[in-house]
């Protein structure tokens, strides 16, 4: 007996997916945004010589790496309320746990950066009376920057399949909304291949844009 | 003889890492338009010392005056700010053994950025000043290649245009031959030469003893983190008082000329 593959049911309901594919995208935007900025800041505050700034959050950041994204997820939504004494929406659970896992992994990549640029380099820097905030903008950020465009991009690749555990705590993302349209339609197969396909068209062209940019800038 | 201050004034400065002393009470003077060659061994503190010039190592006590601005450390004092450290970085050019150009720079603008990131030069005036000291170290016609296209010879002369571009008061060289293949030592070497004879004052960390004894006017011995004999760069060399100076130059063949 061979399967009689439908995708026509799958189609009729495309706006549904459509709303996921936004939920998707606009989530792993804001995540990944809001993540550099942590990264960033983390990557800044961990050169810190002031332990008592670079220990704490060198200990939260270990947190984050160590757990799986889904329970941080699922924590957020159930427990963190219960902590705190508030109220949190599906969505603002979803962006919290996402942005400052995100956070963590893109401050990873910025402090290896950093840590990947010659010693010289800063003593050549200083050497010319440059203040911290102006090697960093006219020498070492440029550099970094090159070095990073590769596992950024990665990362924001792997940002963008995390969004798809939000469906957990009833986020409307494209798995969410597939599963929708699953029970629905009764037919799983037609509608986890089409996600499928969806995030790969979405995604392929995000990493081919990234060897362009590692290749021109190497 | 008009009694002018020194142009660099190092009194009683030491640097510890931990409970490791690396220099010992050095006190050190150079005169405006002097040049001394710092000589010892590996590991002897020299180049720390120089790095302690323009505070890329920040001693641990003692006092640091170059021109007219004076760094004093120790348990009392506090330490200077990074804004601070920087203008006093600005007065001091170094030159590093391993050139550290800006990769991300061609070569005139590595010759600009002191100028344009921290003097604030208009671009225009950057540019023909960088030229200018392009040509003076004979790298005019590389001005706008990548640093990374350049032999290491004509990297340190381009780090040399670097930091004259900052104009500074005092020039630091930090074992500025030591990577060059021996064929190209010469050509960096006369720049140096040339610029210790137009009168800059320089401190200059080397193993070229002939260039020591020819170029520096005085000759400066450290070893163990002390500085054991200095004098006249060529009664130094040629007729060394102390031992250890004496077991350090049989080492070297020091050419006669």
């Amino acid at each position: 007996m061979s399967y009689q593959w439908d995708f026509g049911l799958v189609w009729h309901y495309a706006p549904l997916l459509g709303t996921g594919i936004e939920y998707t995208l606009g989530l792993t935007v804001v995540t990944s945004v809001i993540g550099m900025v942590i990264g960033t800041c983390l990557a800044l505050c961990q050169q810190s010589r002031m332990w008592f700034i670079s220990v704490p959050l060198g200990m939260v950041s270990e947190v984050f790496r160590c757990t799986p994204s889904l329970v941080q997820l699922i924590w957020c939504y159930y427990a963190l309320p219960i902590v705190l004494g508030i109220t949190l929406s599906p969505m603002a659970a979803a962006l919290l746990a996402l942005s400052i896992y995100g956070g963590v992994f893109y401050g990873e990549i910025f402090r290896a950066g950093l840590r990947s640029i010659d010693p010289g380099q800063w003593d050549g820097a200083r050497a010319l009376g440059m203040t911290s905030w102006t090697m960093m903008r006219r020498v070492i950020l440029p550099q970094v920057l090159r070095r990073m465009v590769g596992p950024m991009v990665s990362q924001t690749v792997l940002q963008l399949k995390n969004t798809s555990l939000v469906s957990v705590v009833t986020v409307p993302d494209l798995v969410y909304q597939g599963q929708m349209v699953a029970s629905a339609t009764y037919r799983p197969l037609e509608v986890y291949t089409t996600i499928a396909i969806l995030y790969f068209l979405i995604l392929f062209p995000l990493t081919q844009l990234s060897r362009l940019l590692e290749r021109r800038w190497a | 003889m008009s009694q002018q201050p020194p142009m660099i004034q190092i009194t009683n400065l030491s640097k510890a890492y931990g409970k490791n002393t690396v220099l010992h009470d050095i006190s050190l003077d150079v005169p405006q338009g002097g040049s001394v060659a710092l000589i010892g061994p590996s590991g002897s503190g020299k180049s720390t010392l120089l790095r302690c010039i323009n505070l890329l190592e920040e001693p641990s006590a003692g006092s640091i005056r170059v021109d007219s601005q004076v760094m004093e450390f120790g348990p009392r004092s506090q330490r200077p700010g990074g804004a601070r450290l920087a203008g006093f970085r600005a007065e001091t050019g170094m030159v590093f053994q391993s050139f550290n150009l800006f990769p991300n720079m061609t070569v005139i603008e590595n010759v600009m950025a002191g100028p344009l990131y921290v003097k604030h030069v208009p671009r225009d005036a950057a540019r023909a000043q960088a030229l200018e000291l392009l040509d003076r170290v004979g790298m005019a016609h590389k001005a706008d290649v990548s640093p990374s296209n350049l032999s290491g010879g004509q990297k340190q002369r381009v780090a040399i245009a670097r930091a004259l571009a900052m104009q500074p008061k005092v020039m630091l060289f930090d074992e500025a031959t030591s990577a060059l293949d021996p064929q190209l030592v010469g050509e960096v070497l006369g720049v140096m030469r040339d610029l210790a004879a137009a009168g800059m004052t320089m401190v200059v960390v080397t193993h070229e003893m002939a260039f020591a004894r020819d170029v520096a006017d005085t000759v400066v011995f450290m070893s163990g983190g002390y500085v054991v004999e200095k004098g006249p760069a060529h009664d130094v060399i040629e007729n060394p008082q102390e031992d250890r100076t004496k077991e350090f130059l049989r080492h070297f063949h020091v050419g006669r000329n």
